[in-house]
């Protein structure tokens, strides 16, 4: 189990160099900073003087990857590729534009994000495994039949418009709850509760339907027939039998996404005003500051590896057959 | 350059990139269709689709988003009036040269239009001042205007063209007038379906060996092999709106206008092809490198494979919008530092609407790779395939003859479900920022720009509205069908 850990960790290297790579190469290479300063600047007012202020701020000034000027281990890590794209394995990423540290920034977004997300996360999940095994229940009826077309209704309805429509329906015309903003502590729920309950109502449809599909699929082995012929009752099968032999496939697509939690969600938190990471980004990626993208970029690909290791450790114990070496 | 072709025809035809690559994938389609006729287990697969109704009422749905957006495909840049000589001509009115009167400039304008411009000049040259309501005769907003008098009264002035027609008591004799010619539309289009249906029947009834009678019964009564009813009653629909639509929007802004006054309408059918463009496009793009590593990393195995499966896992422990945040802006900083490369403002935003095609493309084509991957590597150790490499063939033999066939329902699959979420997303990327440029009329602008509206008093909703019901009907055919091309195509679902 350690060594298997330890393994996976060690895999992880090369994949978060690869990113770090094709981040590099995305922001670095593609464009020079010359282009990225003269476009921030405005094409009309980037004098040359402009741009090597602009560079120099942000220490875009140095030499790729070689600087040929600084002696012995500085000849490396006075530049661009070491400062930009090596530091980020310390989690060290610099400045946003502002002139703020974005590691500090990020440490103090991650919590509203998560009271946004992990409520989302847990009520989603419940709410859409509870729908689709009523469908399972009623399966080949009308109640299933109808249900499903209004799973496929609710998937091919845009997320922009539940959060419009929500916030117009519940804040504005029944002025419920605030349309948007956030306050730290309990106070927060006032303004948490219509973020969640619409971003639950957005994702029920395609995961409802999808664990339906799950759970038909266990319903016709052979060992549900035995379950039943034993004299098990429906609720019962579906519960104790169905649905314990269905997570494996569900936890397949449900941890992975469990650490990317942390990054917020960027729809609901940009229109709702809730100052998580995921706002963060959308507001870097509208400024166009790149050190943030960047920096969000990395963290995003980090957590993404820990969501796989989780996914192979959650199977372990939903299913005791299965052993990690 | 073909300015002697233009003058000849009226027009300067305009290839844009997205658009070759459009009616590159029709004639694909095209292609297919006929060699799927040739092949019996394809048949099959496809009348299994057709026998579903809601898999022939989401094609026929599905087939007149595609005309629209095909005939949205056809672009020219018209010749500008000074030309033509012919006074009067408004169709390239309001696109004269930006530099004045410059009389060697270009004799075409740097206008591109497509077909559905040329179609729906009406609707797209009668443009009000500001927003304003569907059917009304009205601003949406109260103006100062000069009274007879000589003093200023604040009203809500009429609008230059909604129900201009209806004269000076709009409000009596509007209902009276829109009842009137939505009967009128409506008798219109019941003489069209009537139309189809002949024409349908008799298609359906050739080589039946019965009687034309019964064969149009049959439809009628839902007893055919395929669904017929359910494309006629769809076709009923689609043409009850089209007739009412094409009845009413030359007299009133059937959906209102937007902040610029721009019908709201025509702006929808607009966006229907940038949907289709985000739907198609990305998968017809990424889907050769999917095909291609995917079967190479399956079926030669060893560094192959590690290679490919790096280079997904990499891609894909980035977050999907933030890859394509970044890959946009980068890509922008490219277009925006050579604007050299482009003639026009369209040309560019094509540009744009490409690049966004090939990055949804990078970030979407690892999961298509991964399932050709373990398909390939369940064929390579079937009978047949281990006979041919027995037999001596040789490896591009074999994936070309016995592995790509054998995959392509997981190609086909992957391009009709990704096809709705493409299509949402494409909504999300542009408030985002990082979709379509913003002067490209889409689904995402078009939310994007009535958003900011949402907080005014009476709200305005119609903007809103009109695209959240084009994208919704859009999405929803293209699922539904998604669904029924997968329940054929799928072995696993037989």
């Amino acid at each position: 189990m350690l060594g298997y850990l330890l393994r996976r960790l060690l895999y992880a290297v090369p994949i978060l160099i690869g990113v770090n790579l094709l981040t590099f190469v995305l922001f670095f290479v593609v464009n020079s900073p010359d282009d990225m300063a003269r476009m921030h600047i405005g094409v009309k007012r980037a004098t040359p003087e402009a741009i090597e202020r602009w560079k120099a701020e942000r220490g875009y000034d140095r030499p790729m990857f070689v600087n040929a000027e600084a002696e012995g281990s500085a000849r490396f890590t006075e530049t661009i590729f070491f400062d930009k794209s090596l530091r980020m394995f310390a989690l060290e990423f610099g400045r946003a534009d502002d002139g703020r540290d974005i590691g500090q920034e990020i440490r103090d977004r991650m919590g509203p994000s998560l009271a946004i997300a992990l409520p989302t996360f847990l009520l989603s999940l419940f709410a859409s495994i509870s729908f689709a095994l009523l469908l399972v229940f009623f399966r080949a009826s009308y109640l299933d039949f109808w249900g499903v077309v209004l799973c496929v209704a609710m998937m091919s309805i845009s997320s922009l418009f539940y959060i419009i429509g929500g916030q117009w329906l519940v804040s504005k015309l029944w002025a419920l709850v605030p349309i948007s903003g956030y306050a730290p502590g309990l106070d927060a729920a006032r303004f948490l509760v219509l973020p969640v309950l619409i971003s639950v109502l957005a994702g029920i449809g395609s995961s409802a339907r999808w664990y339906r599909t799950i759970f038909l699929e266990e319903i016709s082995k052979d060992y549900v027939r035995t379950a039943r012929v034993k004299g098990l009752s429906e609720l019962a099968v579906l519960f104790r039998h169905v649905l314990r032999n269905a997570l494996i496939p569900i936890l397949t697509g449900v941890v992975v996404v469990i650490p990317l939690l942390f990054m917020g969600s960027l729809l609901v938190e940009s229109f709702f005003a809730i100052p998580g990471l995921g706002s963060y980004t959308i507001d870097a990626i509208n400024a166009q500051d790149f050190a943030v993208v960047r920096a969000m970029v990395f963290i995003g690909s980090v957590l993404y590896i820990v969501g796989l290791i989780l996914t192979d450790l959650s199977y372990t114990l939903a299913d005791p057959r299965v052993r990690l070496q | 350059m073909s300015a002697p072709m233009g003058i000849l025809l009226g027009f300067q035809p305009v290839v844009l990139w997205t658009d070759a690559l459009l009616f590159l994938l029709v004639a694909l389609a095209l292609v297919s269709a006929l060699r799927a006729r040739a092949q019996a287990p394809l048949r099959a697969a496809w009348r299994k689709v057709g026998r579903r109704p809601t898999g022939m009422a989401a094609a026929t749905v599905l087939l007149a988003f595609l005309a629209v957006g095909l005939v949205d495909s056809l672009h020219y840049r018209p010749l500008l009036p000074a030309l033509e000589n012919a006074a009067g001509a408004d169709g390239a009115a309001g696109a004269g040269p930006a530099s004045g009167a410059a009389p060697p400039a270009p004799p075409v304008s740097t206008e591109v239009l497509s077909a559905l411009d040329a179609l729906l000049a009406p609707l797209r040259l009668r443009t009000e001042k500001t927003y304003s309501a569907p059917f009304a005769w009205t601003l949406y907003q109260r103006e100062t205007v000069e009274s007879a008098d000589g003093g200023q009264v604040r009203e809500y002035p009429r609008l230059a063209h909604g129900a201009a027609h209806l004269g000076t008591d709009p409000a009596a004799a509007r209902g009276g007038d829109v009842t009137l010619r939505v009967g009128k539309a409506l008798t219109q289009a019941a003489l069209a379906w009537l139309l189809a249906f002949l024409v349908l029947a008799s298609l359906v009834w050739r080589g039946s060996g019965l009687r034309w009678g019964e064969v149009a019964l049959a439809m009628l009564a839902g007893r055919t092999v395929l669904a017929w009813r359910a494309a006629l009653v769809t076709l009923a629909v689609l043409l009850a709106v089209v007739a009412v639509c094409v009845e009413l929007a030359p007299l009133y802004h059937v959906l209102g206008t937007d902040k610029v006054g721009q019908d709201v309408l025509y702006l929808a059918l607009k966006s229907v092809r940038t949907a289709l463009v985000i739907g198609t496009l990305t998968t017809l793009v990424m889907m050769p490198f999917a095909v291609a590593l995917g079967i190479a990393a399956g079926y030669l195995g060893g560094w192959v494979d590690d290679a490919v499966q790096y280079v997904y896992t990499v891609l894909n422990a980035i977050p999907g919008v933030l890859l394509i945040a970044a890959a946009v802006l980068m890509m922008q900083v490219v277009i925006d530092t050579h604007p050299q490369w482009f003639d026009t403002a369209a040309e560019r935003s094509d540009a744009r609407l490409l690049a966004l095609c090939f990055i949804l493309g990078i970030t979407s084509w690892t999961g298509l790779a991964r399932l050709l991957r373990g398909e390939t590597l369940k064929l390579r150790e079937l009978e047949y395939v281990q006979a041919a490499r027995a037999f001596g063939v040789r490896t591009p033999a074999i994936l070309r003859r016995h592995i790509l066939p054998n995959l392509m329902h997981i190609v086909l699959i992957a391009l009709v479900m990704d096809f709705s979420g493409l299509v949402l997303a494409e909504a999300v990327l542009s408030y985002v920022g990082i979709g379509v440029d913003p002067s490209t009329i889409s689904f995402g602008t078009m939310i994007n720009m009535a958003r900011a509206e949402l907080a005014r008093e009476p709200m305005v909703w119609w903007s809103l509205a009109a695209a959240f019901v084009f994208m919704f009907v859009l999405v929803l055919a293209a699922n539904l069908f998604a669904d029924v091309v997968r329940d054929a195509f799928d072995p696993r679902r037989a």
